[in-house]
């Protein structure tokens, strides 16, 4: 009842301002004219532009806050997800917060940017902006991105002060679509703990298979880099920062685990060969000197990372 | 209640359901029923979505139509719907975000669906606001019927599952079914699509439309060589 009164309050308010008084006249006469008049034809249009333009600026400022907490929380759960940390019904916000850290990697280097805010730091938006992105050279572009950011956005999850996890994010073209997602490794920036593609719209069933987790848990324990055949010996002895070139790939078929090099060999996806010489191309390319090597190699002998 | 339910209302809400469904009669709305239908989940928002869409546009164009001037009507009916298509947009982007993720660009193209497009010019520029809503909601549901038939089978068949929740267990899972993969490509829902119509039009053969032309045979034709 209190509204109503109000509401009537404020009719009668309306009812006594002038202008209020001109607009009912004004409209009174439009609506008396015919259809096909221009001015009838002018007024209508513009009445009908406003009405909608507040009803979808009103959806889109009312349920912004919504949408945008959406997409965070959406997002820190992809992070759990690839991190292993996600749990079912546990408090998002909370798990995120006390274990991961996030950190901005400037990819040309491989060293820390301590002057940007991680969490302002928004990469798929820096790729598209030229102050902050750099053209990708038709010849190393094996992943089709042609622009990518300059400075990345990786995860670190930490326990006890080391780290356990690298989260890198990762992008690439595979059939239909550009798909956006993660992987995380180990502290030796060697081996796989997850893959998670986030951001995708391949053939649902097919390249949309990507998203299973029996496919996504065949990347456990997987190498990333081509590591000498006689490990231990002379030769085997990698140094701790040098970086060989990705040797990771996905195959046609299931692999074979007794064989020799099926460490760096990963399932390809059945019926659908682009989505995964897509993926192939992708983790190679962010793997690459282009992308993560430089930033890993700096990991690996842990003192080198600048910050 | 009676009023509401009357006659007309019966009808603008039972008709498009089989009689005058808009996709296997009118044969509209055949895009979006291609792309969203390899997933039951997103088939139903988008039914929903679409119904809703339909509806509500179907009664704000009517409630004005007196006052639609001719030379601008479709650009009226377009404001109108494209309005509301975002306002769809935006809560399901705030209260179904995976479910908006999978549909992508398919809510927004609910703007192009020659449904709604349909029911403005056709009912709603000529008949009173609540049965203009009824008719968009029997429309929205006779479309709806079709996308649910037609993602039932194909997620069914094509991934085993339905609403996500497995019903067939595959053969790469151990199990004993090989999943068709056609039915996840869109052109699946054209087979199945075709397969209704031809289905409902064996059903009730008024439907069936009449041949354009008929061919002729050459002996009592009037062409050919002399």
């Amino acid at each position: 009842m209190l509204k109503c009164e109000q509401f009537n309050k404020i009719c009668a308010a309306l009812d006594k301002c002038e202008h209020y008084q001109k607009f009912k006249v004004y409209k009174d006469k439009i609506l008396a004219l015919g259809n096909d008049s221009l001015e009838k034809t002018i007024a209508i249009a513009v009445a009908l532009c406003l009405v909608c333009a507040v009803l979808v600026s009103f959806s889109a400022v009312a349920l912004k806050p919504l949408q945008v907490n959406n997409k965070e929380l959406d997002m820190k759960k992809n992070i759990l997800d690839v991190a292993g940390l996600l749990q079912e019904g546990g408090d998002i916000d909370k798990a995120f917060n006390d274990k991961i850290e996030a950190k901005i990697v400037n990819l040309e280097t491989g060293d820390y940017v301590e002057d940007m805010n991680p969490a302002e730091y928004d990469q798929r938006k820096a790729a598209k902006d030229p102050a902050l992105s750099v053209a990708i050279p038709k010849d190393k572009d094996i992943a089709h991105i042609r622009i990518k950011a300059k400075y990345a956005k990786v995860f670190l999850v930490k326990e006890a002060g080391a780290i356990k996890s690298i989260i890198l994010p990762i992008n690439g073209y595979g059939l239909w679509s550009t798909l956006y997602g993660f992987l995380s490794l180990d502290a030796d920036g060697q081996t796989v703990q997850s893959i998670n593609f986030y951001d995708q719209a391949e053939t649902p069933g097919l390249g949309g298979e990507v998203v299973n987790p029996n496919w996504r848990a065949l990347w456990k324990g997987k190498k990333v880099y081509a590591e000498s055949e006689q490990a231990g010996s002379e030769k085997g002895l990698i140094e701790a920062a040098e970086i060989g070139e990705p040797a990771l790939a996905l195959i046609k078929g299931v692999v074979d685990n007794s064989k020799p090099g099926s460490q760096y060999q990963v399932d390809g996806l059945a019926g659908a060969s682009l989505t995964s010489t897509g993926v192939t191309n992708l983790v190679r390319y962010w793997m690459s000197k282009e992308g993560f090597a430089p930033y890993i190699a700096k990991v690996r002998t842990v003192k080198g990372v600048k910050s | 209640m009676n009023e509401i339910l009357n006659d007309e209302t019966k009808k603008v809400l039972i008709e498009p359901l089989v009689d005058n469904n808009p996709i296997t009669l009118q044969v509209l709305g055949i895009c979006s029923a291609l792309a969203v239908t390899s997933q039951m989940s997103t088939s139903l928002i988008m039914a929903l979505a679409l119904t809703m869409v339909t509806a509500c546009s179907s009664a704000a164009i009517s409630a004005i139509r007196n006052h639609i001037p001719g030379s601008i009507r479709i650009i009226v009916q377009m404001t109108i719907i494209a309005s509301l298509v975002i306002v769809v947009d935006q809560i399901l982007k705030a209260f179904a975000y995976e479910i908006s993720k999978q549909l992508s660009v398919f809510v927004g193209l609910i703007i192009t669906n020659c449904i709604v497009m349909g029911r403005a010019e056709g009912y709603a520029m000529k008949n009173p606001p609540l049965a203009s809503f009824m008719d968009g909601i029997g429309n929205g549901l006779g479309y709806s019927l079709i996308l649910i038939t037609v993602s039932f089978i194909r997620e069914s068949l094509g991934s085993g599952k339905l609403l996500g929740i497995e019903v067939f267990k595959l053969t790469k899972d151990g199990g004993w079914y090989d999943p068709n993969g056609l039915m996840l490509l869109p052109p699946s829902a054209f087979f199945i699509i075709g397969l209704i119509i031809w289905g409902v039009r064996q059903w009730k053969p008024k439907q069936a439309e009449t041949a354009d032309f008929k061919i002729m045979s050459i002996a009592h034709g009037e062409g050919g060589h002399h």
